[in-house]
């Protein structure tokens, strides 16, 4: 029996570093979604970005005035908030058709399955590089601090696309294995929007600021948020970040080592 | 080398969402496709192997043969690596190129350019793999300009000369197929014709699956015969 188990996790491992290390495929996959949703329109991607942009424009005035704030330090959080909730909830949406959409590919057979997930995580933060270019409008009109914070944004991004993998990997089988899953983690994020410091600062929950503080969706936001914003490393959501990425992969390599076999019988 | 060894496997399809026990009933013997079954967990399934066992090597050109359903192209999914079975074991060493959807990775809005890049990457080529061979596809697929065109402007004929011209340019140690290629006008189906002999009589192992026998017989050398997701005989058969 352990035989079998340890045979199936040495066949995961390696179908978890073939797919990272493919760079041949997701980025050409990658893009290639991209280009079939964009192919015959002048803008692409960047329509997205437009009507993000329109709805941050028109949405910053307004809500630092009902929420009683300075439009100097709301909008900015707002701008970086909303740009990073759009990689976020597109990550956890596109996770749970990675495999179904790849139904042809799986079927065939050669490659890893993990790459289907690389190609999804991938393509968001392609979108998001895109998306990036609101907060340099915004941030001509608010600068943020200048300090040595910044060049941790980057590396934020990163590790929000590294835990993207583990959800990726576990949603993806999930929603391949049960097809109301999907729809049910649409609503999810839909109310997650609100529930999430990303229309207000978690600040304002006052003595309730704990509600933001184990919301694991609001430290993804804040280690990009934070130097950006505040000009400062947000140290705790760090930790948060770290934990959940360590925590995510430990719990989801076996349940992908133990069900890896069966996506292609499910998609 | 190229050498195949299937050890009694057992492929089971779930079906999800078909508990009725009428349904079970109805069809637990129908007359075409796999067992309906039941698993351990009671779940319903269609068993579409059932301890097939049989070693392959260099040399063996081997021909499938049964009824719809029988099991053929799971089988031939399974050996692609695409389905692990179930119970048993499956082995496979040398490069496997399989033919089972050869426009498979193709997407009708990118350019014939650009398609011979992802039809590669979906064989399992690098880019850099693909890009000598490209002149040589271009010219077999006689599309001209066109393959500077997006797909969708193609005729189904000239996508599939294009697809065919992709996915034949190198030959593999195994090569799954199901049924024999056949794209093309009459002067492009003879072109195409010795193109898929060569890759075939290049490949170390062949495994064909096919309702024409005649078409077996003259490009196998074994027979395998599958009835109801099991393996009924094996036969070696002459020139």
């Amino acid at each position: 029996m352990s035989s079998i188990a340890s045979q199936r996790f040495a066949r995961a491992a390696l179908d978890l570093r073939q797919g990272i290390l493919s760079v041949h495929i997701w980025p050409t996959l990658a893009w290639q979604e991209i280009r079939q949703r964009y192919r015959r329109s002048v803008l692409g991607p960047f329509w997205l970005t437009i009507s993000i942009g329109v709805m941050i424009a028109g949405m910053g005035p307004l809500y630092s005035r009902l929420f009683g704030q300075a439009t100097a330090s709301y909008f900015p959080h707002l701008a970086v908030s909303f740009v990073v909730w759009m990689l976020i909830a597109s990550l956890i949406n596109e996770a749970c058709t990675a495999f179904i959409t790849a139904e042809g590919l799986i079927k065939e057979g050669h490659m890893p399955l993990s790459v289907h997930v690389m190609r999804v995580v991938w393509k968001n933060v392609i979108i998001f590089g895109h998306h990036a270019l609101i907060l340099i409008v915004v941030f001509i009109a608010y600068p943020p601090p200048i300090n040595a914070s910044l060049l941790l944004v980057p590396v934020a991004v990163l590790a929000i696309a590294l835990n993207a993998i583990w959800a990726g990997l576990f949603l993806g089988m999930l929603c391949a294995r049960f097809r109301d899953i999907p729809l049910i983690i649409q609503s999810i994020v839909q109310v997650m929007f609100f529930l999430t410091p990303v229309l207000w600062r978690p600040e304002s929950l006052g003595r309730h600021v704990w509600a933001a503080q184990w919301n694991p969706l609001n430290h993804l936001l804040e280690i990009v948020r934070g130097p950006l914003v505040d000009g400062r490393i947000a140290v705790h959501s760090w930790i948060a970040v770290l934990a959940m990425m360590v925590a995510g992969f430990a719990l989801v390599i076996p349940v992908f080592a133990r069900f890896r076999a069966r996506i292609a019988y499910w998609v | 080398m190229a050498h195949v060894t299937v050890r009694d496997v057992l492929v089971d399809f779930p079906i999800y969402g078909a508990h009725s026990r009428s349904f079970k009933k109805a069809l637990f013997r129908a007359a075409t496709g796999g067992l309906i079954a039941r698993d351990t967990s009671d779940r319903v399934v269609v068993r579409a192997l059932n301890g097939v066992s049989f070693e392959l090597a260099d040399g063996d050109r081997v021909g499938l043969v049964g009824h719809n359903g029988s099991g053929k192209s799971t089988l031939l999914r399974v050996l692609a690596g695409a389905y692990e079975p179930v119970r048993g074991s499956v082995d496979v060493q040398g490069r496997v190129a399989s033919m089972l959807n050869i426009q498979l990775g193709m997407d009708a809005e990118a350019t014939g350019y650009e398609n011979i890049f992802l039809r590669g990457i979906v064989m399992g080529f690098r880019p850099r793999d693909i890009r000598p061979l490209v002149e040589e596809i271009i010219e077999f697929s006689e599309l001209g300009d066109y393959i500077h065109m997006p797909m969708r402007t193609y005729s189904s004929g000239m996508a599939m000369r294009l697809a065919f011209a992709v996915s034949t340019c190198v030959s593999a140690e195994i090569l799954l197929m199901d049924e024999w290629l056949s794209v093309g006008d009459a002067d492009f189906s003879e072109k195409a014709r010795k193109r898929l002999k060569s890759v075939v009589g290049q490949a170390r192992i062949l495994v064909l699956a096919s309702h024409d026998e005649s078409l077996i017989r003259t490009n196998c050398n074994k027979i395998l015969r599958l009835f109801h997701g099991e393996l009924t005989s094996i036969e070696a058969i002459g020139p």
